[in-house]
């Protein structure tokens, strides 16, 4: 089978960029970063999450309080997967209640982890409010939830997959979009 | 690669088991002893998994334990326990499990004191079953939790030299912690009287004592086990005085290990008889630790093992 080359959207410079008018958003409604918390999802998210707080904390110079979170407990489909997902360590180390929770993610797409996330969170208290802040907003949402700050809207087909890299993790920045092979052998058959 | 997946379905017991795997069940306890630390202590992951605690055999500890992790993981748990069920009016062991499971469970904790009664349990019925101890055979969970303390403060089990104290020929517990000790690279000795000592023990890979003083020196580890009161009655012991002289770990004693040493317990203790209280409470013991540690451990279990696939169709 012939590999389809992945598309590049978006690069180092345009990522930075992006988590730069994200920031300056979040401060631009919040007026400023009192109060305020930011909670990255695991794994690419966590990353974004202390980019940002870094950008705000320069910005503002003062300190935000980061927090990560791991999801996958409050998964919707844990019973119907094959495989468990591997739990890693939530670690939030500050007190939600009444804080302005800037929740952080790379992708939005069916707003399940969202969902999951927002459980979660109220499970460690009562926040004054929870704003979402994503890289990339891919569309085919299945649940009624949208994004507060948006880095880049990208119209998809179902079959494709946003693949976003970010070089804590993997080495480099960078979003591109790639065909879903799995889901291409799945309509073969 | 990684795993991402245990390969059985059930823990029957750590015999086998691959370092790889007991530090991927312990990773995932890591992450799981987070949720131990919140305002709510309670996380919605197995909502709809039923289990089943079949205790057939006095317990604290582990049946709490269990309770407690099943609970956090938001299962729904049923308990038994022989003295208030049809097993008084001579139903089988199969019989009882069949019976249970046709009632829609997914998992089953069992506690027997035959062994292998957990392995028995997993060939008649088609949910998982975890193994909280089977006669003089294997605990997992315990030696797991035992391992995860010991990885939170050395880093890395490799070399570490162990020793294990009391009555050997009894004690589930010790079994699980030498597979699971060996599996992790640490070194493993053994010591009790003789007559507590089971033959060709050493077959498993272990060095044995029979003089405690020789057995303690230069070790990081030492874990007194309970004399089993309930078990002594053959005579197998001429005086718990004389055991205590003899295999006690008090702090005179201590002065043989290496630097940052420490020291275990399962549980329950009997204090003033294989170890002194004044041990067992010692800045040097893990013992509340490994309590602690317990729960975590479980919740990892549970979760791991209570895959989806089964379910789908």
């Amino acid at each position: 089978m012939k590999k389809e080359k992945p598309i590049l959207i978006m690069d180092s410079k345009t990522i930075t960029r992006s988590l730069m008018r994200i920031s300056h958003e979040i401060l631009e409604r919040n007026r400023d970063a009192k109060n305020m918390a930011i909670i990255g999802i695991k794994t690419r998210g966590a990353f974004l999450a202390e980019r940002i707080a870094k950008i705000i904390e320069s910005i503002e110079e003062t300190k935000i309080p980061v927090g990560l979170m791991d999801i996958n407990l409050y998964r919707d489909d844990t019973q119907s997967k094959k495989e468990q997902p591997i739990i890693q360590k939530t670690e939030i180390l500050f007190d939600v209640v009444d804080k302005i929770i800037i929740l952080v993610d790379d992708v939005l797409f069916t707003g399940r982890t969202i969902r999951a996330a927002l459980d979660q969170i109220i499970d460690f208290g009562r926040p004054n409010s929870i704003q979402l802040a994503v890289l990339v907003d891919r569309g085919h949402r299945e649940l009624p939830i949208r994004a507060d700050y948006i880095g880049k809207n990208i119209p998809t087909s179902a079959d494709e997959l946003v693949k976003v890299k970010i070089k804590e993790v993997d080495g480099e920045d960078s979003v591109s979009i790639v065909k879903d092979q799995k889901s291409e052998k799945k309509r073969k058959k | 690669m990684p795993i991402t997946k245990l390969k059985s379905k059930h823990l029957l017991g750590l015999e086998g088991m691959s370092r790889e795997e007991i530090n991927f069940i312990l990773d995932t306890a890591v992450s799981f002893k987070e949720i131990l630390e919140r305002p709510i202590r309670k996380v919605p992951t197995l909502r709809g998994v039923t289990v089943v605690n079949l205790f057939y055999e006095p317990s604290t500890r582990t049946r709490i334990s269990f309770e407690l992790a099943e609970k956090r993981l938001s299962a729904d748990l049923v308990n038994f326990s022989t003295n208030t069920s049809s097993v008084q009016k001579g139903e089988t062991l199969k019989d009882t499990v069949k019976n249970i499971e046709a009632m829609k469970i997914d998992m089953v904790v069992v506690r027997h004191s035959i062994p292998g009664a957990p392995h028995f349990i997993a060939k008649c019925v088609d949910s998982s079953v975890v193994n909280a101890g089977d006669g003089a055979h294997e605990h997992p969970t315990q030696a797991l939790l035992d391992l995860l303390t010991l990885r939170e403060k050395y880093k890395n089990l490799e070399g570490l030299r162990t020793v294990i104290v009391g009555d050997i020929l009894h004690s589930r517990v010790v079994r699980s912690n030498i597979w699971g000790f060996l599996a992790m690279g640490a070194k493993v000795a053994v010591c009790g009287p003789t007559t507590l000592m089971p033959v060709e023990i050493e077959k498993m890979g272990v060095e044995v004592f029979s003089d405690l003083n020789k057995a303690l020196e230069g070790r990081d580890v030492v874990m007194a086990l309970r004399i089993q009161l309930e078990r002594q009655k053959g005579g197998l012991l001429p005086s718990l005085r004389e055991y205590t002289n003899l295999f006690g770990i008090t702090k005179d004693r201590l002065k043989r290990l290496n630097k940052n040493f420490t020291i275990m317990h399962p549980g329950p203790i009997n204090r003033g008889i294989e170890i002194t209280p004044e041990v067992a409470d010692g800045p040097y013991s893990v013992i509340l630790n490994q309590v602690t540690n317990g729960v975590a451990v479980r919740m990892a279990i549970l979760y791991l093992l209570s895959g989806g696939e089964k379910k789908v169709e």
